[in-house]
């Protein structure tokens, strides 16, 4: 009896749960960074919501947003690129823009085409002037800016001295060894050293890729760890000094541990992050209606806010309440006076390696990775244990042997 | 009655058609094609590269040095239980699942947060005036994660093998004048061989291909066979076709070991029935 009521009451749910689903007239799948957009799960503003209520306004037809997060361009890009991706916005950096450009992968927009046939405004005056035909999409047809930002070096100010935080120097300086932290992928880990030696980040010269590495072996030796996320807790903790990362993250990292600082080295990395619409998506017009959601103030300052980066908007950096949310120190950082964005895009920022190259700076992180290599008491114990259990074994098989004969 | 017993194998068969032997498939395919969809074997012979071998060599090590720790602390642990009342021996055994009800990345991560010079166990050993010892970012460190994470695996089995022994068994040899001590080394070890096997396979097995645990807890400053497959699939050089290679010989060897190992324990098992 107890088991009929339990399957009834599972199918009752099930039956609930589909009907829930197919109550919608449309269906968008948006792909993002892991929080990457305000969806209200911290007590912010729900801009997925929000959306759905926006273009049922505008269209009359209900719409359901699917929300899933990536942790990488890459991870992002072997998604989209297997041909099976059902998803309607991507949030790809710059370069990864250029290259999904490059293979076919991408849609036009057309965002004015698409708000004049659904009889909705545009926003798309939003974005900055600085922002516009940017060297991985000159035509702006398949790209609009969401957020750009800078790498800069973060650092506990107990731990650290003022007068040592003059640059990239400061990841070498033995002073600090095993509190340093150095990115966990070979082209963010490499740039430091190529941004320090002013060595141009694109370089296809072999030659320049080797001297990166002899530096990169150098500071392996004082290195606490190479990290990706798992920055903010060992930042956050105090049990790492320094690292390099973005200076959004810094902000985020600032309000669990107030003694961090930041800086920015005079060289360093530049990106922006767009919204795009790859291939194979179901529902280009409502991801173009999202997109142009997206640069509506009243959807872009909260995600401005949340996200700690630098807005490419215009209705959100001069926004007052968001500049006095963000607080002078913020601004100062995110929105540095004489700054020009296009010339340190076109200098500093990564572009597309060449698979030859590629496999190069692969090689050699692989190489980097490997050198040193595990302690040589691993090996010795793994020995012993091989030799003892071979021992073991040709004991049993011996004596299973000898018995055999007495039957 | 036999055609519905296959019909009923049919759901399982769809699926690992679906779900294993299609994307061995693919593997097979990318693992012998280049970037063009040409055949060829250059994947495989990158692999015999001094740098892949040392990789393959440590991982080996490391999952080794795992499998064996976790058989010393289960075998003990499993010969315990068995021997417990029967409602004891059933909260023993959700005791031992209990860490596998949470997401073995969540337990890395802590792991990761326990063993750091500022973490819980320092801050802790520092009260008592010890420390602090440096214990993340170390391959003992990886070790640690692993023996905690796949420790269940090693005692279930064996556990399962040993409860299934005749009790009578152990009484006869007790009446034939065996000591416990010679009950244990002569009767219960002999027989409960393939719940070490099984074990064995079932640690050894994700230890060697881990990659979530190397890099957390190792610090990324050294690189298992596990965390180069990955770099192919998401890193900055993306290759499919090499790292199908590699997932491919990595799962050879496995079969390799696997079958070495089932050989020796079918092998015993039938001197055991012999005896």
């Amino acid at each position: 009896m107890m088991k009929k009521l339990l399957a009834l009451a599972i199918g009752l749910m099930l039956a609930a749960g589909l009907s829930a689903c197919g109550q919608t007239d449309e269906k968008l799948y948006v792909y993002n960074w892991g929080e990457y957009l305000s969806d209200g799960v911290y007590g912010d503003r729900d801009n997925l919501a929000a959306f759905e209520e926006y273009y049922e306004e505008i269209t009359g037809r209900s719409i359901k947003v699917y929300y899933t997060t990536y942790p990488s361009n890459e991870d992002m890009y072997a998604k989209v690129s297997s041909g099976t991706s059902i998803y309607d916005v991507i949030f790809p950096s710059d370069y990864m823009v250029e290259r999904l450009i490059a293979e076919d992968l991408l849609l036009p927009i057309n965002i004015e085409e698409v708000c004049d046939e659904l009889g909705a405004e545009c926003y798309y005056d939003t974005v900055t002037e600085d922002f516009r035909g940017l060297y991985y999409d000159p035509e702006d047809k398949y790209s609009v800016p969401y957020t750009y930002g800078r790498v800069g070096i973060i650092y506990n100010t107990t731990m650290v001295d003022e007068e040592d935080c003059t640059g990239w120097e400061i990841l070498w300086n033995d002073k600090y060894a095993g509190k340093i932290l150095q990115f966990n992928n070979a082209r963010d880990a490499f740039s430091t050293v190529q941004y320090m030696l002013g060595i141009d980040v694109n370089t296809t010269d072999p030659a320049d890729w080797e001297l990166v590495y002899d530096k990169m072996l150098e500071q392996k030796e004082i290195i606490q760890s190479y990290v990706m996320d798992e920055i903010y807790n060992k930042m956050e903790s105090g049990e790492a000094a320094v690292a390099a990362y973005y200076a959004g993250d810094y902000f985020t990292m600032l309000e669990v541990n107030e003694d961090l600082g930041f800086f920015y080295p005079e060289e360093t990395n530049i990106f922006v992050d767009c919204m795009c619409i790859p291939k194979g998506s179901g529902n280009p017009k409502a991801a173009a209606m999202f997109i142009n959601y997206m640069l509506k103030d009243e959807a872009a300052i909260p995600n401005a806010e949340c996200l700690f980066y630098a807005s490419p908007h215009e209705c959100v950096y001069t926004d007052e309440d968001y500049i006095e949310e963000m607080g002078e120190e913020v601004m100062e950082v995110l929105y540095p006076e004489d700054f020009n964005f296009r010339e340190q895009l076109n200098k500093y920022a990564f572009r597309n390696l060449d698979p030859e190259t590629a496999e190069l700076v692969n090689g050699l992180w692989e190489e980097l990775k490997i050198e040193g290599g595990l302690p040589d008491s691993i090996y010795m114990t793994a020995g012993i244990l091989a030799a003892l259990i071979a021992a073991a074994v040709i004991g049993i098989l011996v004596r299973n042997r000898r018995r055999a004969k007495w039957y | 009655m036999s055609n519905r017993r296959n019909l009923a194998a049919y759901p399982h068969i769809v699926w690992s058609a679906l779900f294993i032997v299609a994307p061995m498939l693919f593997v097979l395919y990318y693992t012998f094609t280049d970037g063009a969809g040409d055949p060829t074997l250059e994947n495989i012979t990158r692999i015999g590269t001094s740098n892949y071998l040392l990789i393959f060599l440590n991982s080996l090590c490391m999952a080794l040095i795992a499998t064996v720790i976790c058989l010393v602390i289960a075998y003990p642990l499993a010969y315990i239980f068995s021997r417990m009342r029967a409602d004891t021996q059933s909260i023993m055994m959700v005791l031992i699942m209990l860490p596998l009800w949470m997401n073995f990345l969540i337990t890395t991560y802590s792991w990761m947060t326990l063993l750091e010079d500022t973490g819980i166990i320092n801050t802790l050993l520092g009260y008592i005036g010890i420390g602090p010892l440096h214990m993340i970012n170390t391959p003992g460190a990886v070790i640690t994660g692993m023996v905690f994470c796949f420790l269940p695996y090693m005692v279930m089995p064996i556990y399962s093998v040993m409860a299934g022994i005749d009790p009578r068994i152990i009484e006869a040899a007790k009446d034939l004048g065996c000591s416990d001590r010679d009950v244990l080394f002569r009767v219960v070890m002999p027989m409960s061989i393939s719940g070490v096997i099984s074990g064995i396979t079932m640690v050894f097995v994700p230890s060697i291909s881990t990659f979530y645990i190397s890099q957390k807890l190792g610090g990324g400053t050294f690189q298992l066979i596990g965390d180069t497959i990955e770099s192919y699939f998401t890193g900055t050089a993306i290759n499919f076709h090499f790292g199908a290679a590699l997932s491919m010989v990595l799962m050879i060897m496995i079969l390799i070991s696997m079958g070495v190992m089932n050989r020796f324990g079918d092998e015993n098992e039938e001197r055991g029935l012999l005896k």
